[in-house]
């Protein structure tokens, strides 16, 4: 649970947000978040456009002030502090490599900046260009990279000025998908070879799950949860963590009955499904219960089902083969509701079709239940 | 099929040489024929009357006679002097209209500066005589606010010729730099912020690197114009003016030597020619990125 890299005790987490609030007008971009990233970890802010994440980004950068709540980057307090003198340094969304520079000057940038001379800072950009697989890159033009190697400059040019933080926006968004799933590993290996800690932003949840020793789910400006990729998985505290992360079936309805930790809930039509309750919900109470797809188990008949797993049945509607991902789509025979349930992968279910009439269950705590909002 | 091919390819040179043709006749008629005529004037000498002989002697009395070649040093000093005070001011015009005005503002922005342009450049010209003159608004203002005893006469200095200078090329110079400007990503300036940099090394490293085309189209716009404008020059310079285009203007229609006249063009064109190419092998720019810009 704790996250890789723990710090010493003694030691100041690198990043500490307390009850930062931005307002726009009348719009709260960001509402009283407050987290700390300990030192040499990789924290990711998820959350869909517009939920805040950048303006919190930016605010730690500096490059907009908060309005309440403060900001301290390695201890240090960054009230007033200007984005030049911050010990932070920032992967933008598109990269923005100076075109108007060669790949060795980009990345001696910061160094020209801070008064390093001319021959020195020439050999530690080349330095950090061998460090990210780039030797002799240093005389190119930055147009004549490919996206996986402008990336990688974009850091560099970052890393050379050995930030506390770095911060990076979305910097995989304009990849396509093959090679965003390449850099998703090549960022994880640079950030531990580094020992930097990185606050990564993303709105693709597979990233956050994939790269970080924590996540923050963000959400209209505040916080949903806070906690390591397994947590927000298996232990979404809120439905909105519990539809954005993860792919899951979203049943809602109404109480209809409670057994101690498990709530019966109707999803339509008189059918009823058990689910663990997230909090204690009453009797008639509006809810929605959230089953992953892989929690759900498929049979040809009811008798194969484990027991105590209820026997619910549906008809198919689609397969979809996605290797590894392959799921089947079924209407369920009550509710007419649409269910995404995981195929097995010895192939069991191979011959399904469109049409074809299947019973499926599911062990009712690996489902959850939360108040309707 | 490769005859129609071909035939269309005929058809489509026509159409184009047809849409080219009332340019390239007005390039021909008004650029190339007076300026071929020109230079056959300017290589011969009135031997006597009605007579011509091919001679050099009105470049050599150029060089010879040192008011010409003074005047000529004077005007092209003074166009450079216009040049880079224009770029000074029309910069942060344009940065502004660019970078930090939004929408209907950096368009009413740019209105402001396009007014100028709705009056006749002699009328505008008068009107800063008007303000000017010792008689003027300008140095009445002066003596009520009692900064000085009498009105004093503002017209007729070198400086009164580079305010109406720089006045009349502004817009030429804000066009092409909005232009660049505005292609420069705001995330560049961020990321040097973000990595240390300051306003001015941001200026220095990124911003004016970005806007070299555009600052070198707005100086040579505006360096032609300047060193070819007669109006302002004589009307704010009066007789100190010492413009090169009224040494031609004195030979064609006062002194009626049209030979010296036309050797004192090409000179000028010459010049012009001379600086434009300077000015590209100093910022390191070439002609043909540097016009799309303009």
């Amino acid at each position: 649970m704790s996250a890789a890299g723990t710090p010493a005790p003694e030691a100041a987490p690198d990043l500490e947000v307390r009850a930062v609030t931005k307002r726009f007008a009348a719009h709260t971009a960001v509402n009283a978040v407050s987290f700390s990233v300990p030192r040499g970890s990789f924290f990711s802010i998820l959350g869909p456009s517009g939920c805040g994440k950048t303006t919190l980004l930016r605010m730690i950068a500096g490059f907009i002030q908060p309005d309440e709540g403060t900001i301290a980057i390695g201890g240090r307090d960054m009230a007033h502090v200007p984005p030049n003198r911050r010990p932070v340094n920032m992967v933008f969304q598109h990269l923005a490599l100076f075109p108007m520079m060669s790949v060795g000057e980009n990345v001696a940038f910061g160094l020209a900046r801070r008064g390093v001379g001319r021959a020195e800072r020439q050999r530690r950009a080349e330095e950090m260009l061998e460090r990210v697989g780039l030797a002799g890159a240093a005389p190119k033009r930055t147009d004549e990279l490919s996206g996986g190697q402008r990336q990688r400059v974009a850091i560099a040019r970052s890393m050379v000025l050995e930030p506390t933080l770095l911060l990076l926006d979305e910097p995989l968004g304009a990849l396509d998908l093959k090679l965003r799933e390449h850099m998703k590993v090549e960022l994880k290996q640079l950030q531990s070879a580094f020992g930097t800690t990185f606050v990564y932003i993303t709105h693709d949840q597979s990233e956050a799950l994939v790269l970080s020793d924590r996540v923050g789910v963000m959400s209209h400006g505040r916080f949903e949860q806070l906690g390591t990729p397994q947590e927000l998985y298996y232990a979404p505290a809120t439905a909105f963590v519990a539809g954005f992360v993860g792919a899951n079936n979203r049943l809602s309805g109404t109480v209809r009955a409670v057994e101690g930790a498990l709530v019966e809930i109707d999803a339509g039509q008189g059918w009823q499904v058990r689910v663990r309750a997230h909090a204690p919900l009453a009797v008639g109470a509006a809810a929605q219960a959230f089953v992953r797809p892989e929690a759900i188990t498929l049979a040809r008949t009811p008798a194969e089902l484990p027991p105590g797993q209820g026997a619910h049945s549906g008809e198919v509607t689609d397969m979809l083969f996605d290797g590894a991902n392959s799921a089947v789509l079924l209407r369920e025979a009550h509710s007419r509701r649409e269910l995404r349930i995981a195929l097995p992968q010895t192939g069991a279910f191979a011959d399904l079709r469109p049409g074809s009439r299947i019973c499926f269950g599911f062990d009712p705590e690996r489902g959850i239940g939360f108040a309707a909002t | 099929m490769s005859e129609g091919a071909a035939g269309g390819k005929w058809s489509g040179r026509l159409v184009l040489a047809l849409l080219l043709a009332p340019a390239l006749l007005w390039l021909l008629a008004l650029i190339i024929l007076p300026h071929a005529d020109l230079a056959v004037l300017s290589f011969r000498e009135r031997v006597a009357p009605r007579q011509y002989a091919p001679s050099l002697a009105q470049y050599r009395t150029f060089f010879g006679e040192p008011l010409y070649w003074h005047v000529f040093v004077r005007t092209a000093l003074m166009s450079a002097i216009a040049t880079l005070m224009t770029l000074l001011i029309a910069f942060p015009i344009a940065w502004i209209i660019a970078k930090l005005a939004r929408g209907r503002m950096s368009a009413l922005l740019f209105v402001v500066c396009l007014i100028p342009f709705w009056v006749s450049e002699t009328v505008r010209t008068l009107g800063w005589m008007i303000l000017l003159r010792e008689s003027g608004v300008l140095p009445a203002i002066l003596v009520h606010l009692g900064l000085t005893a009498q009105p004093v006469e503002l017209l007729y200095h070198d400086a009164t010729i580079l305010v109406g200078l720089v006045y009349t090329s502004l817009l030429f110079m804000v066009v092409p730099l909005v232009g660049s400007l505005e292609s420069l990503d705001n995330s560049l300036i961020e990321a040097a912020y973000d990595l240390g940099a300051r306003g001015l090394s941001i200026l220095r490293t990124i911003v004016i690197p970005h806007a070299a085309p555009g600052i070198t189209a707005g100086c040579i716009v505006v360096f032609m114009l300047t060193l070819g404008n007669y109006l302002t020059p004589t009307l704010l310079g009066g007789k100190n003016s010492l413009w090169f285009t009224e040494q031609i203007y004195t030979q064609f229609i006062t002194r009626f030597n049209w030979e010296q006249g036309a050797a004192f063009g090409f000179l000028l064109l010459a010049l012009s020619t001379a600086m434009v190419w300077l000015g590209l092998k100093l910022s390191g720019q070439r002609f043909s990125d540097v016009m799309r810009r303009v």
